[in-house]
């Protein structure tokens, strides 16, 4: 094999500020996709398991749409196709006057398409939760709305740490799929100094390690999480 | 107190229900028994509303269960239920489990709340774990807990859906001694029972089912020395070679 | 918004027809190695056998923690380097995706052996057979009959997956989408296209695992 070692290049100054700034970017998207991935997929999880039909079925349309196109062609269509549909003026804002359109389209895009995988990890919670306890918060009393806020969503939300942790890094891993679209983070900044120096082994090594490095941070997270969370003696019928 | 009216309720095509009728006037216990699949349970569900009913009528005190629009909540909030897997909010304290229903459904303060809980945990022997988890405790304290938390709520009737059927038979007996307390002290009660023992002690009628059917309904002493039907005899001489 | 041009789709159907067929190939080429490697990880991981089992773990959690567009740039950069001579992006981009989703497919395999009763084991050894032939036997045959609707399943996820062969501009179907989209200047059609033959196979695809698992508890 013919290659030329050279580590040094990671640390030189041009290429070092690329990284970091790519780290910057991959960081600022996925948490904020994040965020707006929570917000959404809750109200769409709860929403499938509520006994309003209409709802049902709306909430069971978005995860399905979502959850069947791949996100590289959810981005396209976000980046490429919406300012093209809407009203022509809204058009040329999106495509001109609005800052930074790669990020903005990422988290958007990024933070949808999770709210669906989120909204299936919340359903599954709420309906392992289980009819009899479902059935004696009732028989308490307690409304529909207050059946979920004391006891259906508290449990779920416990039951389902682990999967949900497992979502969190996902889409640390699905940032890189913004560089489809420009946004130079992490992944992206490794190709480029791959190209610019063509010393790919320690560019993407580079890469690699500090996505390890996030995984690792979120397993941590997820046991602490786990830990704090325990009920007593509930197990649970995942 | 409890009017239920010629109901009927089918799942699907298949009736687990027809045409039952009976009444539960206040301060009677009415046990009800018979084999699997019988529709007991099912029963005793549409008396608070858990189970929907297709044809018929069901009347509590002054609700009528089966009309629509009616607030099934405030219905629930007056009629306990106990179930057979206890349904202890495993998330929350004895304690909590006790104020939950009091403090949101009813509105009572947290100090008023707590002073209920202690009273009715005390009661059932319980108060040194009052402030553990379901998970922590055996199955029959934690049916003892499920009664004290239908109680916190000042029910007019109590609804018990084979209350013992999950438990080991050690602990049968500490659960069927609240029951036997709370009948003499004058609570309505609906329960359904394989436990004849308890039938025999406290209840006031004995009412049989089988396959969907009301098939007797009479006093306790009437039913047991006396059964009318042959599916009763032969479910009673089943049960009772124990 | 103009008009919808559906000629554009029309026009380019053969060429788009070859990107999908591509991108089939890849998956099922793609499924069947990552399901070989993946066995072979995961019984690596259950053998007991301390080296096997921590290089399995160590490679599985590697690969699960980084994102496939590096795993691909990884081989793309790597193969031909390996080889000494230039390969065809094919070839990469296969390699790269056996590679990736095996991780994932050797948990998949993992907790479907698992989920085999000890007692199976059990008797299997009681007859006197060893490891291997338990597990090739008794053991995997029922794990994988647990499993094919998750298997499935994650086959539909390998093909929205392949979809990222465009960062090294394979020309499978979203590849050639984009290009016809280009080219032709016509964005939207194409790409509103794409999503939509995606959005039918897998959401065929979904619809199949579903009756898989119905029959499966029948």
């Amino acid at each position: 094999m013919n290659y030329n070692w050279n580590w040094g290049v990671l640390f030189e100054e041009e290429y070092l500020g690329w990284l970091i700034s790519g780290v910057g970017w991959t960081f600022s998207v996925a948490l904020v996709a994040w965020v707006l991935a929570l917000a959404v997929g809750i109200l769409v999880g709860v929403g499938r398991t509520l006994p309003s039909r209409p709802v049902a079925l709306l909430c069971t349309t978005y995860v399905e749409i979502f959850r069947n196109v791949p996100l590289l062609v959810q981005l396209f269509l976000w980046y490429f196709v919406l300012p093209e549909i809407v009203p022509s003026d809204m058009g040329r804002w999106m495509k001109r006057d609005m800052p930074n359109p790669e990020y903005v389209t990422a988290v958007v895009g990024l933070g949808l398409y999770t709210a669906s995988r989120v909204a299936e990890q919340v359903r599954a919670g709420i309906n392992a939760v289980g009819g009899g306890l479902t059935s004696a918060a009732y028989a308490n009393g307690l409304s529909t709305a207050q059946t979920y806020r004391y006891v259906l969503l508290p449990i779920s939300f416990r039951l389902i740490v682990p999967p949900m942790t497992s979502e969190f890094l996902t889409i640390f891993k699905n940032s890189s799929l913004a560089l489809t679209i420009g946004l130079l983070e992490l992944t992206a900044q490794s190709q480029q100094i791959a190209e610019y120096t063509f010393q790919g082994f320690e560019a993407f090594t580079a890469a690699t390690v500090i996505y390890v490095v996030i995984a690792l941070c979120a397993t941590v997270i997820a046991q602490i999480l786990e830990r704090h969370t325990k009920i007593p003696g509930f197990v649970g019928k995942a | 107190m409890i009017d239920i009216q010629n109901i009927s309720k089918w799942y699907g095509t298949f009736q687990v229900l027809t045409d039952c009728t009976t009444s539960v006037t206040k301060g009677e216990v009415v046990v009800v028994c018979g084999p699997s699949g019988s529709g007991k349970s099912t029963l005793i569900k549409c008396v608070n509303g858990l189970e929907p009913v297709q044809q018929g009528k069901i009347t509590v005190e002054d609700f009528e269960v089966t009309a629509r629009g009616t607030n099934l909540t405030k219905l629930r909030a007056r009629i306990g239920m106990v179930f057979q897997h206890f349904e202890l909010y495993p998330h929350m304290s004895v304690r909590e489990n006790l104020c939950l229903g009091q403090q949101k459904v009813l509105g009572r303060s947290r100090d008023e709340a707590n002073a209920k809980a202690e009273a009715l945990i005390d009661r059932v022997g319980l108060l040194p774990h009052i402030d553990k988890f379901p998970g922590q405790l055996s199955g029959g304290q934690q049916q003892r807990v499920a009664i004290s938390r239908s109680l916190a709520m000042d029910p007019i009737a109590m609804l018990f859906d084979e209350p013992t059927s999950a438990l080991d038979p050690e602990m049968i007996n500490e659960v069927l001694d609240v029951m036997v307390e709370l009948a003499r002290e004058g609570m309505t009660m609906m329960v359904v029972t394989h436990e004849m023992g308890f039938a025999r002690k406290v209840a006031d009628r004995v009412i049989f089912m089988d396959e969907g059917h009301i098939i007797e309904d009479r006093q306790t002493e009437a039913f047991f020395g006396n059964p009318e039907s042959d599916r009763a005899k032969d479910f009673l001489s089943k049960i009772l070679n124990h | 918004m103009g008009d919808f041009d559906l000629s554009v789709i029309i026009d380019n159907l053969p060429f788009l027809w070859q990107g999908l067929q591509l991108s089939l190939l890849l998956t099922f080429l793609a499924v069947v190695g990552g399901i070989v490697l993946g066995t072979l990880l995961a019984l690596m991981r259950l053998s007991g056998i301390l080296p096997l089992s921590l290089l399995s773990a160590g490679y599985v959690n590697l690969i699960r923690s980084v994102p496939l567009i590096l795993v691909i740039f990884w081989f793309y950069f790597l193969v031909p380097l390996a080889l000494g001579r230039p390969i065809g992006g094919f070839y990469s981009a296969l390699i790269a995706f056996v590679m990736f989703e095996a991780a994932y497919y050797s948990e998949i395999i993992r907790a479907g052996i698992q989920s085999v009763r000890q007692g199976q084991v059990h008797a299997g050894q009681a007859t006197g057979l060893n490891y291997w032939q338990i597990q090739r036997y008794v053991v995997l045959p029922q794990a994988f009959r647990n499993m094919v609707p998750i298997l499935v399943t994650q086959g539909i996820i390998l093909f929205q997956d392949t979809s990222l062969v465009f960062v090294v501009s394979l020309r499978d179907f979203m590849t050639v989408s984009s290009i016809v989209a280009r080219t032709e200047g016509r964005l939207a059609e194409m790409y509103v296209f794409a999503a939509l033959v995606y959005f039918v196979i897998c959401f065929a695809g979904s619809l199949f695992v579903r009756r898989l698992q119905k029959a499966k508890t029948a």
